[in-house]
């Protein structure tokens, strides 16, 4: 496989063609915040905080969805982009009720953790405080609506790993919701397996085990890159995996 | 059948239509349609049976003739006496229009009786006077559900001429020397597109047209596909042979259905006729073409969710690149146009590329179709060479504002573009200019306002259309837009302070910059350009607490002031 040199914030990287630019700043130690993304499913695109600012093009340009080019010139965190990474996050808190104090995934959270990160301390916006219910039908898990993102990784695990699509989406705009099958309740879903990936991958409080009270629910990740290696490594058991 | 049958065909139908002393053209495009064109068409066809003119006058049903606020519309063509356009038709003025008509040797225009005389539009009108047209040559004077008539004005010739006489390289030096660009708004080169989905490797290829026009108040492109659906077609067809594609798509918008009916029936006469599907016009060339209609999403218009939808899948944006070109519908590469871009293809095969570039300026060539709308005399569908003025389009085209008032604003390109103010008034029409002064060209779409509309109140509107319209994906649109039109709420209701014009002002600016699609990326243009140019508006309203237009209540105050007070 060629390699291609490019730069990030003034320094010369090399990569391998066809590595999409997130996964060169990740390997670089570089960090820029990421929700949508989560390794081993397919890119969305969709919660533009991995915005970088590229040499040459007027438009900013989401990590996650660019392969590197040689010659590529790259700046992660201008101004101007820690400005818009924290806007962003400052729309997200003000769409639906991220009230930390009581989440399961107070602490655990990696919406809650990028703001951290940022130092995002208050919201500019007004609280849009949707009316959104809350699914408990199914006999393990939770979904709580109103800590869901849509940055959709249930969505695609179902699709893409466990091979259910139990998750969609439905409604358009800031009316969208994700849903099960038909937008029937959890429990009388005849297409879910219970794996379980689905709450693993969430990033926020949305889905959650049931017995999870405040800030006691921890997703695990890395049984997503077990299934995908293992698969190519023959390792066929879980700790090996780890 | 090959090209002299397709000869033949004109010839004997231009006899046929030669044999009418009179014919009576009636539009039958949605306008028309809702201001009562059935009835009209039905009572001229009843007096012409009646009289036991059958021989002699002969009744169509056609496409758009252009001022829609005037409709029903009626042409009459005399032979040897030119044409008459007649507006606001009822039935019982239709069946005087055959009884007056059809005598030979009629009167002139002078001596018209009653009520035709004032319904008789004058033959130098500015409306029609000012216009060139180019894609809309048969709209209003040929019945679209007739291949007939299409191709007794030349229809098909151009697509025999490419395949027989043009290689597909040699059809695409043709498209990029015109100078043809883009018309759902963007301006991108067709020609360089074609070449590039022609360059691409792959087995299969597709061709997509968007019919899927969604900017409130515009309506180009349905016109388009109810007056002269075979000229897409062919547009189409030609594409595909330039291309190497085998299938087309047509995506039409959900609201459309007299256009999808149509083009369904356009696409089935042209298939029975050997035009379209294996083998066309006896060459190895084959091209099927199928309608898909759109569900009533907005965001479908945009090219990557146009073709998710295609596909049967939610109608989302992905990000691009890779583009359409290297991989588009299932993968494959996929040439994909505004329906109106292909509307020219025919005549700039037929007339070549000179000619067509010979109309309009140095950078934009050819004609735009606008739907001019708004506080304007005469409202309708234009066509107009591009680097026209607004000026022209507003005062000649479209006869000055009613009722004395003075022009304000036109907004372009719907809830992607912006206002332009009256300072701007001289600017040439084209891609460029437009640009500059911080509105599009967009897909055509042309609201005039005159000074009792407030910009405030305009830029609430189109922003609550984008965010009832975004899909949902990237958080910047989908949360954005809903703050920008909270933002603007608070505005018009008095409720806004200084700093919530700055936040704004922010908001707006992140909201173009990172978006993923065209949908957020423009939907704050409306904003952006109305504070360009109308900022003491917006300064009226929050510190004077006052609409100059007189269109917003204002009752609500500030929370800061009750917190003081």
């Amino acid at each position: 496989m060629s390699v291609v040199t490019l730069t990030i914030n003034d320094e010369l990287v090399s990569a391998q063609e066809g590595q999409t630019l997130l996964s060169v700043l990740q390997e670089r130690g570089i960090e820029v915040p990421t929700l949508c993304h989560l390794d081993g499913l397919s890119e969305r695109g969709g919660c533009r905080l991995c915005m970088v600012e590229m040499e040459g093009s007027g438009r900013l340009q989401a990590a996650c969805v660019t392969q590197v080019q040689e010659g590529m010139v790259v700046y992660t965190h201008s101004e101007r982009l820690v400005k818009y990474r924290r806007m962003i996050l400052e729309l997200l808190f003000s769409e639906r009720n991220h009230v930390c104090a009581v989440c399961v995934m107070n602490g655990n959270c990696e919406l809650q953790w990028e703001a951290a990160q940022i130092g995002m301390d208050h919201v500019r916006y007004e609280y849009l405080n949707p009316d959104l219910p809350m699914d408990a039908s199914h006999e393990r898990f939770v979904i709580d609506h109103n800590r869901c993102i849509l940055c959709t990784r249930c969505v695609r695990v179902c699709d893409e790993i466990e091979g259910a699509h139990v998750w969609d989406v439905m409604g358009r705009g800031v009316n969208s919701r994700v849903i099960v099958d038909l937008n029937q309740p959890w429990g009388t879903s005849q297409s879910c397996t219970s794996c379980g990936k689905c709450v693993q991958v969430c990033p926020t409080g949305a889905l959650f085990s049931k017995g999870a009270t405040v800030a006691e629910m921890e997703k695990q990740h890395n049984f997503l890159r077990w299934i995908l290696d293992g698969r190519e490594k023959k390792i066929w058991s879980y700790e090996n995996g780890k | 059948m090959n090209r002299s049958d397709l000869e033949a065909l004109a010839q004997r139908e231009l006899q046929r239509q030669q044999a009418f002393r009179c014919r009576i053209l009636c539009c039958a495009s949605t306008p028309c349609l809702s201001s009562g064109a059935t009835a009209v068409y039905d009572a001229i066809n009843a007096a012409i049976k009646e009289g036991e003119l059958d021989a002699e006058v002969q009744a169509v049903s056609t496409g758009c003739m252009g001022p829609c606020s005037r409709g029903p519309m009626v042409t009459v063509q005399v032979k040897d006496e030119g044409e008459f356009i007649y507006e606001h038709v009822s039935p019982e003025v239709g069946r005087q229009l055959v009884a007056y008509h059809a005598r030979s040797a009629a009167p002139p225009a002078e001596e018209l009786p009653e009520p035709l005389r004032t319904r008789l539009l004058p033959s130098d009108m500015p409306f029609f006077a000012k216009q060139r047209k180019v894609v809309l040559s048969n709209s209003g004077l040929i019945d679209p559900e007739r291949l007939e008539d299409y191709v007794a004005r030349g229809g098909y010739a151009a697509l025999a001429h490419a395949l027989r006489e043009m290689t597909p390289e040699e059809v695409c030096r043709e498209i990029i020397n015109s100078g043809l660009r883009g018309r759902g708004g963007a301006g991108y080169p067709t020609g360089l597109k074609w070449d590039m989905v022609r360059k691409a490797r792959g087995d299969k290829k597709y061709v997509i047209a968007n019919g899927d026009e969604g900017d409130p108040g515009a309506y180009m492109d349905r016109t388009l596909m109810e007056s002269d659906p075979h000229r897409v077609l062919e547009g189409m067809a030609i594409a595909g042979y330039a291309v190497g594609a085998d299938q087309g798509y047509i995506y039409v918008r959900g609201e459309y259905p007299i256009a999808a009916k149509r083009l369904e029936r356009a696409i089935r006469t042209a298939e029975r006729r050997g035009l379209l599907g294996s083998r066309i016009l006896d060459s190895n060339f084959n091209f099927r073409i199928d309608v898909r209609i759109g569900a009533g999403a907005f965001v479908c218009g945009e090219e990557t969710a146009l073709m998710a939808s295609i596909m049967g899948r939610r109608g989302q944006p992905t990000p691009r690149p890779p583009y359409p070109a290297q991989s588009g519908l299932w993968g494959k590469p996929t040439l994909i146009n505004n329906v109106e871009t292909f509307g020219n293809i025919a005549p700039i095969i037929q007339n070549g590329a000179e000619w067509f570039a010979s109309i309009g300026t140095a950078k934009s060539k050819g004609t735009k179709i606008f739907a001019l709308a708004g506080k304007v005399a005469t409202t309708g569908l234009i066509e107009v060479p591009m680097g026209i003025t607004l000026r022209e389009i507003v005062y000649d085209i479209g006869g000055g504002i009613p009722n004395g008032l003075a022009f304000k604003a036109a907004q372009t390109g719907g809830p992607s573009g912006g206002c332009i103010p009256a300072q701007y008034l001289d600017t040439p029409v084209d891609y460029e200019s437009l640009k500059a002064l911080g509105s599009i060209m967009g897909s055509g779409g042309l609201i005039i306002m005159d000074e009792h509309s407030c910009m405030v109140d305009v830029a609430k509107f189109f922003m609550e259309f984008c965010m009832d319209e975004s899909c949902g994906k990237c958080v910047p649109c989908r949360v954005g837009t809903v703050q920008m039109h909270r933002l603007l709420e608070r505005i018009t209701d008095g409720s806004a302070t200084l700093q919530d014009l700055e936040t704004l002002k922010e908001l707006c600016v992140m909201v173009k910059e990172t978006s993923l699609c065209g949908l957020g990326q423009s939907a704050p243009n409306p904003v952006l350009s109305t504070i360009q140019y109308f900022l003491d508006e917006y300064e009226a309203h929050i510190r004077e607490r006052r609409c100059p237009a007189g269109v917003c209540t204002l009752e609500k105050t500030p929370v800061t002031e009750w917190v003081h007070a």
